[in-house]
C-alpha cells in the first residue's frame, strides 16, 4: 500500500492530516460547499479519536462527501489517494496505483476478453499493460501519453504489469514522455523459426541492406549479394506471441554456428536451406528470454539466454492443492 | 500491424486435458478461417506446444509414408501426432527419431470420429525437435500453471452466481455447454504432474 497507512503506524500529525484534508477538499471543491478545516476534522476525529488508519479514514470521508455530493465513487476513480509511481517502481502485485506514462506499442488482444495490451513507459522503464474489455473504457492510442488513475498492479513469474479496470480514469496528456529504456524482455518457447532466416544474403549497395530474395534486390536488381545471418523467430509463453530478429551475432550466440561455418555447411550442399534447418533442429521448442528495443512488431534482440529448469514448481503445487 | 495476420498463441495442455477437447468450431464463415478445439477449461486452441518423451513411432500409411508419434506426459496420458507428405520435416524426425527421447512439438489440434462414433484428438505437428530434460521439466511447470489459471477462472466464473462480478468468459461458457466433464479432473492432472517432477527430485538426490 502506500506510505500513507504506514504513517498510521507512528501517529498521524495535523500537517499530514492537512495534507489529506486538502486533497480531499479539492476533489469537492466544485460540487460540495466545505471547507478543508471541516475535512480535517472528520479526519482528524476518525484518526486520534477511534484510531482508524489514515487510508480507511480518508476512504470513509471521501465516501461521505461522495454520497453528498450524489457522485460515484467510480468518477472520482476510488478517490483513495493512490500513490503516483513510475513504472520501474512497480514492485508488487495487486496495488492500486496511479500512473503516468506513454503508450509504447499496442499489441493485438488474444482473447475477447482483453479490449487492449501493449508496453506502456515512462522515464524510468517499460511495463506490460491490460485493458479488460468489460471494464468499457475509452481507447489508448499508441504514441500518447496519459495519466492513468487507478491502475492495479500484477505479477507473473517475476515481471510486472498494471491492468485497467473499471474504476481507472483515463486522462490524456498534451505533453511527450521521454521513455528512457524502450527495451522490452519477453520469453516464452521459441515455437517457429520464419521463412527468411539462416543463411541470408543483403544487397550490397550503398545504405541498401534489402535481403535478396533469388538473388534480386528489390530496388537494385540482381546484384552480387553479401552473405549475412538472421533468425526471425516467434516466442511464445502460451498467452503472448512476440516476434524476435536476431542478427548475425544474435544468431551466432544463439545457434552455436557462424558466419564462416554457415557458408561452408551450405557449400558442402550447394544448398542455403541447410543453415536454417540445422538451426530450427538446435533451438525450436527451447525456452529463451531475451529483451532488446522493438522495431515495429519486432524486439531486436540484444541479450539473450536459454531458460533453465522451471523456476518454482513447489509454488504452482501449493497453489493448485489450495483451489 | 492490422494488415497481419494474427498469429495463434500455442496453449498448454497436458494430455489428459488435450485429448477431451473433442468440440471443434470456427469464429467465422470464412472457408479460411482457423478452427479450434474447445479445452474443457474454457479456452479455444488452434495450436499447441507440447514437450514430452517420444514412446513409439509408426508409419501407418497404407500408399504413402505417413508417421504416427505417440509423446507421453508426465502423468502417463499420451499425445497422438499424425505427420505425412504435407508435414515433411515433422514425418522426417518421427522416422529418425529413436525413442525414447524427449521431444518438443508444436502443431495444430485436428479432431476425427471413428466407425464407432468416438472422437479422437491429435497433433498436426508443425515441427517437431529434441530436447533436453531441463526443457521438458519447464513445460511441465509451465502446462501445470497455465492450466491452473483456467481451471480456476472456470470454477470464479459461476454462471449461476450473478453477483460474481464477472462476466462469463465466452469460452468457459461454451465449455460449461458442450462439455459434461468436472474440471477438478484437471486440477488432478496438475497435481500429479508436479508430483512426479518433486519424486524425480528426490530419487535423483538419494542416488
Amino acid at each position: 500500500m502506500s506510505p500513507i497507512e504506514n504513517n498510521a503506524e507512528t501517529g498521524t500529525t495535523m500537517t499530514d492530516l492537512r495534507t489529506h484534508a486538502t486533497e480531499i477538499h479539492e476533489q469537492f471543491a466544485d460540487q460540495l460547499d466545505v471547507t478543508v478545516e471541516e475535512v480535517e476534522e472528520r479526519l482528524d476525529t476518525l484518526v486520534n479519536e477511534y484510531k482508524v488508519p489514515v487510508s480507511e479514514a480518508r476512504r470513509s470521508v471521501t465516501n461521505t462527501y461522495l454520497d453528498e455530493a450524489g457522485i460515484d465513487r467510480d468518477e472520482l476513480g476510488g478517490g483513495g489517494g493512490n500513490e503516483q509511481v513510475q513504472v520501474a517502481d512497480v514492485d508488487a502485485p495487486e496495488e492500486w496505483v496511479d500512473i503516468t506514462a506513454k503508450v509504447i506499442e499496442l499489441w493485438d488482444p488474444r482473447s475477447d476478453a482483453v479490449a487492449q495490451v501493449g508496453l506502456l513507459g515512462d522515464e524510468t522503464g517499460t511495463i506490460k499493460f491490460t485493458k479488460w474489455s468489460k471494464s468499457d473504457l475509452p481507447g489508448l492510442d499508441e504514441g500518447g501519453v496519459y495519466h492513468l488513475r487507478n491502475v492495479v498492479t500484477d505479477e507473473y513469474q517475476g515481471r510486472f504489469s498494471v491492468k485497467l479496470n473499471r474504476t481507472t480514469v483515463i486522462e490524456e496528456r498534451d505533453e511527450d514522455l521521454e521513455v528512457g529504456d524502450d527495451d522490452v524482455t519477453v520469453e516464452g518457447a521459441l515455437v517457429d523459426i520464419q521463412s527468411g532466416s539462416g543463411l541470408i544474403k543483403r544487397c550490397p549497395e550503398e545504405d541498401c541492406t534489402r535481403v535478396l530474395q533469388n538473388g534480386r534486390c528489390n530496388e537494385h536488381g540482381e546484384v552480387d549479394g553479401e552473405f549475412d545471418l538472421r533468425i526471425k523467430g516467434v516466442l511464445d509463453d502460451g498467452e503472448d506471441v512476440h516476434e524476435v530478429l536476431f542478427d548475425r551475432e544474435g544468431t551466432e550466440d544463439l545457434t552455436g554456428i557462424t558466419l564462416e561455418e554457415a557458408k561452408d555447411m551450405a557449400m558442402d550442399a550447394l544448398d542455403t536451406s541447410v543453415v536454417a534447418d540445422e538451426m530450427r533442429a538446435g533451438v525450436l521448442g527451447r525456452y529463451y528470454r531475451v529483451s532488446g528495443p522493438t522495431y515495429g512488431r519486432y524486439v531486436l534482440v540484444d541479450e539473450m539466454e536459454e531458460l533453465p529448469e522451471p523456476a518454482d514448481p513447489e509454488a504452482v503445487l501449493i497453489k493448485a492443492r489450495s483451489i | 500491424m492490422a494488415t497481419t495476420p494474427t498469429r495463434e498463441v500455442a496453449q498448454r495442455a497436458f494430455a489428459g486435458e488435450f485429448n477431451d477437447a473433442t468440440y471443434t468450431f470456427k469464429e467465422s464463415d470464412d472457408e479460411r478461417a482457423p478452427v479450434y478445439v474447445l479445452l474443457p477449461t474454457g479456452e479455444r486452441a488452434n495450436r499447441v506446444f507440447v514437450v514430452g518423451t517420444l514412446m513409439e513411432t509408426e508409419d501407418v500409411g497404407t500408399d504413402s509414408e505417413y508417421w504416427q508419434g505417440q509423446v507421453i506426459d508426465p502423468n502417463g496420458d499420451r499425445f497422438y501426432m499424425y505427420a505425412g507428405q504435407y508435414q515433411p520435416d515433422a514425418a522426417s524426425m518421427l522416422r529418425e527419431l529413436d525413442p525414447p527421447a524427449y521431444v518438443s512439438v508444436v502443431g495444430k489440434p485436428r479432431t476425427y470420429e471413428t466407425d464407432d462414433g468416438e472422437v479422437n484428438v491429435s497433433i498436426r505437428p508443425e515441427s517437431i525437435t529434441e530436447v533436453d530434460a531441463a526443457t521438458r521439466d519447464r513445460w511441465v511447470v509451465e502446462t501445470a500453471r497455465r492450466t491452473l489459471e483456467r481451471v480456476d477462472a472456470f470454477a470464479t466464473d459461476d454462471p449461476d452466481d450473478p453477483d460474481d462480478g464477472a462476466t462469463v468468459d465466452e469460452y468457459v461458457a461454451m465449455a460449461r455447454q458442450q462439455y459434461d466433464l468436472p474440471v477438478e479432473n484437471y486440477r488432478r492432472l496438475v497435481i500429479e504432474a508436479l508430483e512426479s517432477l518433486e519424486a524425480d527430485d528426490e530419487l535423483e538426490a538419494s542416488v
